[in-house]
């Protein structure tokens, strides 16, 4: 069993608001093991973002960790002291942010981003950091590299300014990059281009992804396993197509539910009832338990009254009572019954 | 490129003849024109001849162009108030307000700017606090009153420089300088500290605030993300980045110091060309106010054709507009 | 309007006013110098201007807490035997007048000039916003003191005394309403190409009229803080231009007329008679200022 590239236990973020405290994030735990890609999907302000900032250490005042460990590759991370992460990032962890036009400095070449990122890392000489920039645009798929290299961000358009970042990103060669939101942005022609080189890339390089978006079909097309956050927690988390087909939490199959199929001819599309709860509004034990129409199937009121922990659920985990075999009678969840 | 030069080129001509027109219209039309152009014992053939010359019986336009021929030329006629050619005035007086002018500037860039970035880069610090206050103060005080106050403490009470003048100058060629002896020294010191203070607020502050909005953009978020060192965040990214925009403001609040000098120069008695401004105003000496109208105009649209130029070379998506394109 | 006020008071303006001790002196005494200088001619301890009270024998007094300081005269007197602390009352009067009427000229035009620019658009709008951007490349001072030589000139100079306060209004609103048009264009452009506007066309309702009340509310913030930092600026000015002896006629001396005034005798000593007019004058726009600066961070939803 090899060890995770990255593991986070019991990560809790905070804001401290004037009107009190502010858990923005709380108690979750994952893996990522060397060369996956774990998606992580839920509505905005589920926290994905977030967790995606506290991991390469730059979340921003006054959000802080409160409590809970990062480790990579079994080191701590989550407290080391500035210039320690600062080495860290870029090297070992990289990040590729949705906007591609805000994301790159405009006075520069695109050339000399990459170079000073290389040279800031790696211990080579500027003709060799620039061979490597020109090698790396080459490699995601920038026509004519040599000459674009010594371009300025402007000159290039949505789809290859995306490509530039992605090479940004890799220049330093991590082994784990945060993409937050990496197409959202982005014509959905250009979509498909980006996650398959983004995919391609990593796989030749071995890097992991956390990959961060509300868009359940980047996630199907990408990722091998996929956590589902919402309200600041994790719902539930598996591999990619257990979750999507056979998905254990309620909130995970009002989800697929609310996914039209086109072979399907519906009048109207499932939705859930409501709306995620505000940060400063989370209901009391299970975060989902308004919305819910499975609570009527767990004895007595834990739903809500206590928080449910990540339960094994058929090939999954959800954080339901649903699946606490000790005391429901009834049997898990199915994709068939789409109207939660 | 050229078509960009032209295109402000142009911009700057058509600004030009608007102020000329103005000057024109203070001159032909507030006071008699004739008497402007002579002096009071000019006989009634000298005045046929100067209305000859001047095209008042011509149309409208014809005169318009003569007085901009005669202003290209330099020709202003004659002060009201001194009875000299108002353009020996304004070069006898050009080079006190330049240098004055100059040094102030030179002050406001040297410590306007980087207090600025200090203030953006540390912003919890106790200096930065204590600096941004002592701008504000700044802000609040009209330049004519720090030059009170400076000459109270500096002069008044301590004794230490002079309160008005230039000192002695040196005269090389048609300009005089200040900056060959030391009382001419002396004498710049109060004066460029009164000019220049507003100045440096106002650009310290600019500095400050244009470095905390780039600091907070995206690319500066990327660029921690891929490890790149504070020094390089700060200074290679967003020092750059936040000078090119205050170049341009930065750069009109200069040209406006050979405006604000008329204040100082007020204060401190300083012979240039200010002091000759508000002499003719309260005097209602129409020549030297259209010939200075005409000159800060002439010095205006070039400061501003200058910061556009120099705009258009560090900023290099001006530059690329037609050349090249992404797909 | 008990509801406005009641979520003003609930809301994160106020709570951050609350919080701020300096800026909260700095409204205090703002407060304090606008109601001294406005109920001057009841409040003042004399009146300067009633030639009947002043004694020349009594001038040059210094400040009552320096040796030969009459109690009477707080501050001390000037040349012609006058209270400096009255003086600085009646001519914060002035000071006030003159840079809140500027100023409230100044939105005014420029409001409606960025109304119409935007709305209007084309050619008409290419013209307006030409126009300020030269208008910007040169000092409000100048152009200040252009429109006011100009006008000396062309009224004479009897006359020009007594609608120099009006002429000094207009200048100094004249040289400051870009800004105002600026903020006001931006947002009509916004809000011209909502489609509510060509509904009100549908409807027969004007739609400059319906424009401007969907404009207003979104630009009351930003107004209200160049407002406010403007009439900051208005005064020095106003000032400046006193100072200069441009500004204000001397039978309705300002703040900067009495720094001129104090300015002549700074040499043989009498420092007092320049001194606290100055001192008046900093307190004043520095606490306009701080309550600017204030406003602006506070109404940006950015920073918060």
């Amino acid at each position: 069993m090899t060890t995770p590239l990255l593991q986070v236990k019991n990560l809790r973020i905070e804001f401290p608001t004037r009107r009190g405290t502010l858990v923005a994030v709380d108690d979750i735990s994952f893996d990522i093991a060397p060369g996956e890609v774990l998606g992580v999907v839920g509505e905005s302000g589920a926290g994905k973002s977030l967790t995606g900032a506290a991991v390469i250490g730059l979340l921003e005042p006054p959000g802080r960790i409160a409590s809970g460990e990062i480790l990579l590759n079994g080191r701590r991370i989550d407290n080391l002291p500035f210039e320690e992460m600062r080495k860290i990032r870029g090297r070992e962890i990289g990040a590729i942010f949705q906007d591609p036009l805000t994301s790159l400095n405009p006075l520069y070449t695109v050339g000399r981003q990459i170079t000073e990122t290389i040279e800031t890392h790696l211990n080579v000489s500027k003709a060799e950091a620039r061979e490597r920039a020109i090698k790396l645009l080459m490699e995601t798929g920038i026509p004519a590299a040599e000459k674009r290299i010594d371009h300025y961000p402007h000159q290039f358009s949505g789809g290859m300014r995306q490509r530039v970042v992605i090479s940004l990103a890799l220049a330093a060669q991590p082994k784990l990059i945060i993409a937050d939101e990496p197409t959202t942005a982005l014509d959905v022609s250009i979509q498909a281009q980006i996650i398959t080189l983004l995919k391609k890339l990593c796989r030749d390089h071995g890097t992991s992804i956390m990959l961060v978006t509300h868009d359940m079909g980047v996630i199907a097309e990408t990722a091998d396993r996929v956590a589902v956050m919402y309200a600041g927690r994790i719902a539930e988390i598996g591999p990619v197509s257990e979750v999507i087909h056979h998905p254990q939490h309620p909130y995970t199959v009002g989800l697929m539910g609310a996914i039209p199929n086109v072979g399907d001819d519906v009048e109207r599309l499932t939705q859930i009832d409501g709306a995620m709860p505000r940060l400063t509004a989370i209901p009391s034990g299970c975060a989902f338990n308004p919305r819910c129409t499975r609570v009527s199937d767990v004895p007595g009121d834990r739903c809500t009254t206590e928080r449910p922990s990540l339960l094994p659920a058929g090939k999954t985990q959800a954080a339901c009572w649903l699946h606490d075999k000790n005391r429901t009678s009834a049997a898990g969840v199915s994709k068939e019954t789409s109207h939660v | 490129m050229l078509a960009f030069i032209i295109q402000r080129l142009l911009q700057s001509i058509v600004v030009m003849i608007a102020v000329g027109f103005i000057a024109f219209s203070l001159f032909n039309f507030v006071g008699d024109p004739v008497s402007l152009m002579l002096p009071p014992e000019a006989t009634a053939a000298d005045r046929d001849e100067v209305r000859k010359s001047l095209g008042l019986d011509e149309p409208f336009y014809v005169q318009f162009a003569k007085f901009a021929g005669n202003a290209v030329q330099g020709n202003f006629g004659i002060s009201l108030r001194l009875g000299r050619p108002v353009s020996q005035l304004l070069i006898e007086r050009l080079p006190a307000t330049l240098e004055l002018s100059m040094i102030a500037a030179s002050l406001a860039l040297l410590i306007g700017i980087p207090m600025g970035v200090y203030t953006a880069l540390k912003r919890d610090s106790w200096i930065s606090k204590l600096i941004l206050t002592i701008s504000l103060v700044g802000v609040s005080l009209p330049s004519f009153l720090i030059g009170i106050f400076l000459i109270l403490i500096f002069a008044v009470w301590l004794g230490w420089l002079p309160s008005f003048g230039r000192g002695d100058t040196v005269k090389l060629g048609f300009w005089t300088t200040g900056f060959l002896t030391f009382s001419g020294l002396k004498a710049l010191i109060l004066p460029s500290i009164t000019l220049g203070l507003f100045q440096m607020t106002l650009i310290l502050r600019l500095v400050r605030s244009e470095m905390l909005e780039v600091l907070r953009t995206d690319y500066i978020k990327f660029a921690r993300a891929r490890g790149l060192t504070n020094n390089a965040v700060h200074f290679g990214h967003a020092l750059k980045n936040t000078l090119v925009p205050v170049i341009t403001i930065a750069g009109l609040q200069l040209g406006g110091i050979i405006a604000f000098a008329i204040i100082t120069e007020t204060v401190f008695q300083w012979p240039g060309m200010g002091l000759l401004f508000i002499q003719a105003v309260q005097f209602a000496d129409i020549p030297v106010m259209a010939a200075y109208l005409c000159l800060i105009g002439f010095i205006f649209v070039l400061i501003n054709l200058i910061v556009d130029m120099l705009y258009y070379a560090v900023d290099p998506r001006l530059r690329a507009e037609r050349s090249g394109g992404g797909h | 309007m008990q509801d406005t006020m009641k979520r003003f008071f609930d809301g994160d303006v106020w709570w951050s006013f609350k919080r701020n001790p300096l800026v909260i002196a700095a409204a205090i005494t703002a407060l304090i110098c606008v109601l001294g200088a406005a109920f001057a001619p009841w409040l003042a301890p004399h009146n300067p201007f009633d030639l009947k009270t002043i004694n020349l024998l009594d001038a040059f007094t210094p400040p009552s807490w320096v040796a030969n300081g009459k109690s009477q005269f707080l501050l001390g007197t000037d040349d012609q035997g006058r209270d400096v602390l009255s003086t600085i009352m009646h001519g914060s009067r002035i000071t006030l007048l003159v840079g809140i009427c500027a100023v409230m000229l100044s939105m005014m035009i420029g409001i409606t000039l960025g109304l119409i620019s935007g709305y209007i658009g084309g050619k008409l709008d290419a013209f307006i916003m030409r126009v300020a951007d030269i208008q910007l490349s040169f000092p409000a001072i100048l152009i200040a003191l252009l429109i006011d030589g100009v006008a000396r000139v062309v009224v004479g100079k009897e006359y020009h005394d007594q609608i120099a306060v009006y002429v000094l209004i207009f200048a100094i609103a004249a040289s400051g309403w870009v800004q105002y048009a600026r903020t006001v264009r931006g947002s009509t452009l916004v809000e011209r190409n909502k489609e509510y506007v060509q509904a009100a066309r549908v409807i027969g309702r004007s739609p400059l009229a319906i424009m401007f009340s969907h404009v207003l509310p979104n630009v009351t913030g930003p107004v209200l803080v160049l407002a406010t930092l403007h009439v900051g600026t208005a005064i020095l000015t106003e000032a400046t231009l006193s100072f200069l002896g441009v500004g204000v006629p001397p039978t309705q001396p300002s703040l900067g007329t009495l720094i001129r005034i104090g300015n002549d005798f700074l040499f043989s000593g009498e420092w007092w008679i320049t001194v606290f007019p100055g001192i008046a004058l900093v307190v004043l726009v520095l606490s306009i200022n701080l309550l600017g600066d204030w406003l602006r961070d506070a109404l940006n939803p950015k920073l918060r």
